[in-house]
């Protein structure tokens, strides 16, 4: 397994190859963002608290209201951490497997699949085990990957990016209808459910991230261990498959982790659309093309991206909250809208 | 000799088109007194007809008239609607997943819609004007952002993806606060329902389908030229662009109208266009047959919803478990044909 940009540097090797400081600067400068940001999730939220009451629930205490709130939102804050990295690197490795810059756990339908399999365990077969409902949702984000992707490299020219996220939007609304349909008659556990449509934060637990954190670990590990493949995937199939790269055995594993990370994150967090298409692409404009940087900075700026839209949420409407997934998919799709019109379309 | 063939294989088809067409409106016709005389108590159909023609009958002059004759009209409307606008989407850009639903521009009316509803408590009327409204801005919105060097119905269908997924995630956050609203109440509206339906629901529908219903009908035939392209179009004598605001118009109004009253009621506009073409064959105007079938999908999804089952589902739920199958069906046989995409 060689490093492929080394031995055949592509024409833009200046934003494949940003010069380190550049990187770092820009590493750094996420993570005070998103330590300024973890901040503000603890600081804002329905009810003001002051500094003092801050450090005092930090220190464990909850006598008062304000420590109880600023408590609350600690497990919020960390699961929206955990999710948006996880939802970023999966969008990012997605991206990467697919060479689709439509790419994204929302759109390819893959956060929709993992959401029905769970609607459908809990609804019928009475799952509510952590690890049963994670298994589940990854089960169902793998079979719906699986799905769209053959349904959209049928035919000519293969899985095109427009074809792909054709087939991933049909079938997101399709599994959407689905859980409607599953969810309507049960009125008595539709108020729990509804997080099964909207996606948010809003739920966390210490004992839900416990669950949900080993898994997302191992998700990220085969993420980030792939990157070199993903880099050579990047210059096409035949020529990766000529500097060596097992093209076939690189793919499956990097979905694998993609696929891991996504059904554990909507298993915990719903169905939030669009941080895995934004993410990267604002990424690669950052730090370059070179997955080995790219994927742990996606981590960290997913990982800010979802913390903000949370703080957003809680701050923009007075005394009530905006789910995250609301959020993001305005800030989202409009990303989503701008990335169609720079694509060249083939019309017949 | 030739010219002899061609003209009888017309005649026949012509023939085929007639009949097929005249069996959807008995089907239609039949559902349609189904849906008044079956329910909790089942009423003969000369009960029904005496109801209608406005005589007084013990039980069923209530159940009938009041309860199920606005919701089976309600539904045969709606069906009507989303049938025709749906097929004209679909035709005019040559793909059938352009349908309204999936472009965003029922998400447009729905938003609309929930906001009269919910946030501004508007009367019926200025519900459905004020859904207009949200689709005819929705519709310019994604062709004004699809055209761009060019204009290409997968641009506009991705673009339209993207604005429903904005559009949906609104209607969510409205639904979800809105606090005399429960729940189930808001998740029957986005899935599309005819529960509930009275007069006052049925009538803003019931004006905008006599005038938009003739008014698109009258270019059906025209639709039918478009889909060979402009150049032919103008070539056969079809004057493109005010046929095409005629009927985008048109179409548009009948599916705000239709939301505004039933709800986006899922998947209708999408399948009824395909299931017509598939019945009536190529080259006729679609309209007419898609509607028809978009009338019966949901007078029948809407029995099926109500007595099919132990729980009553609303009938877009019903219509969403058929559509998305046939979604998926599709797209795979669009993909693997190397077809419009």
């Amino acid at each position: 397994m060689s490093a492929a940009p080394t031995v055949a540097p592509p024409p833009d090797a200046a934003t494949l190859r940003r010069p380190a400081g550049v990187r770092l600067a820009w590493m750094g400068g996420t993570a005070v963002v998103l330590a300024l940001l973890c901040v503000a999730s603890v600081a804002f939220g329905v009810r003001e608290v002051t500094l003092d009451e801050i450090i005092a629930a930090l220190g464990g205490s909850t006598n008062g209201i304000s420590e109880a709130a600023v408590v609350a939102r600690i497990p919020r804050t960390v699961l929206a951490m955990l999710v948006g990295a996880a939802l970023a690197m999966s969008g990012t490795t997605m991206q990467a497997v697919t060479r689709n810059p439509l790419a994204d756990p929302g759109i390819l339908g893959v956060s929709a699949g993992a959401s029905l399999a769970v609607v459908i365990g809990i609804a019928f077969f009475g799952l509510n085990a952590p690890y049963s409902l994670m298994g589940v949702a990854i089960a169902g984000a793998a079979g719906a990957a699986v799905f769209v992707y053959a349904v959209g490299s049928l035919g000519r020219g293969g899985a095109t990016p427009l074809k792909l996220a054709l087939a991933g939007a049909a079938i997101s609304a399709a599994f959407t209808s689905l859980v409607s349909a599953v969810l309507l008659p049960r009125v008595d556990v539709m108020e729990s459910f509804r997080f099964w449509q909207i996606g948010g934060v809003g739920g966390a637990t210490w004992d839900r991230i416990g669950a949900v954190a080993p898994v997302l670990a191992i998700g990220a590990l085969v993420c980030l261990a792939t990157t070199r493949g993903m880099n050579s995937l990047a210059l096409g199939d035949d020529l990766a498959t000529g500097l060596g790269e097992n093209v076939g055995r690189t793919r499956l594993v990097s979905s694998a982790g993609a696929i891991v990370l996504c059904g554990a994150a909507t298993a915990v967090a719903g169905p939030i659309g669009f941080v895995g298409l934004v993410v990267p692409h604002l990424c690669r404009l950052l730090v370059g093309t070179d997955h080995r940087w790219l994927l742990p900075f996606t981590a960290v700026a997913g990982a800010a991206l979802l913390v903000a839209a949370d703080v957003v949420g809680r701050v923009i409407a007075p005394g009530s909250e905006i789910e995250v997934g609301i959020i993001t998919a305005f800030i989202g799709a409009p990303v989503f809208i701008w990335i169609v019109r720079r694509q060249r379309v083939r019309e017949l | 000799m030739s010219v002899v063939q061609i003209a009888v294989g017309r005649r026949r088809r012509q023939r085929r088109r007639a009949l097929i067409t005249g069996i959807l409106a008995l089907l239609v016709v039949a559902v349609y007194a189904a849906s008044l005389m079956i329910g909790q108590t089942f009423y003969s159909p000369t009960e029904v007809w005496a109801v209608m023609l406005g005589q007084t009958v013990p039980g069923a002059s209530f159940t009938v008239g009041e309860l199920r004759l606005p919701r089976a009209t309600l539904g045969l409307l709606a069906g009507l609607a989303f049938g025709m606008a749906g097929t004209t989407f679909q035709t005019m850009l040559r793909n059938p997943l352009a349908s309204p639903d999936i472009i965003g521009i029922t998400s447009g009316a729905s938003a609309a819609a929930v906001f009269g509803i919910i946030v501004l408590s508007l009367n019926e009327t200025a519900v459905s004007m004020l859904a207009l409204g949200g689709a005819l801005l929705t519709a310019t919105a994604i062709y004004l952002l699809s055209h761009r060097g060019g204009f290409t119905g997968t641009r506009l269908i991705l673009i339209g993806i993207g604005v429903a997924a904005m559009l949906d995630s609104a209607i969510t956050y409205v639904l979800s606060r809105a606090a005399a609203w429960d729940l189930q109440t808001a998740m029957q509206w986005l899935t599309g329902s005819l529960n509930g339906a009275t007069w006052g629901t049925v009538a803003p529908l019931a004006l905008a389908c006599l005038v938009a219903v003739p008014a698109m009908l009258v270019q059906g035939r025209a639709l039918g030229v478009l889909r060979l392209g402009d150049d032919s179009a103008t070539a056969l004598g079809v004057r493109v662009g005010p046929t095409r605001i005629v009927l985008i118009v048109g179409a548009v109004v009948l599916l705000a109208f239709a939301t505004a009253a039933a709800g986006p009621i899922a998947f209708v506009a999408f399948m009824a266009g395909p299931i017509a073409a598939r019945l009536v064959g190529p080259g006729a105007s679609p309209l007419l047959p898609a509607a028809l079938v978009g009338a019966a999908l949901v007078l029948a999804a809407d029995l099926i919803g109500q007595f099919a089952f132990d729980t009553r589902y609303p009938v877009g739920v019903v219509t969403g478990v058929l559509g998305a199958p046939y979604l998926v069906y599709l797209l795979i046989r669009t993909n693997r044909s190397g077809g419009s995409l």
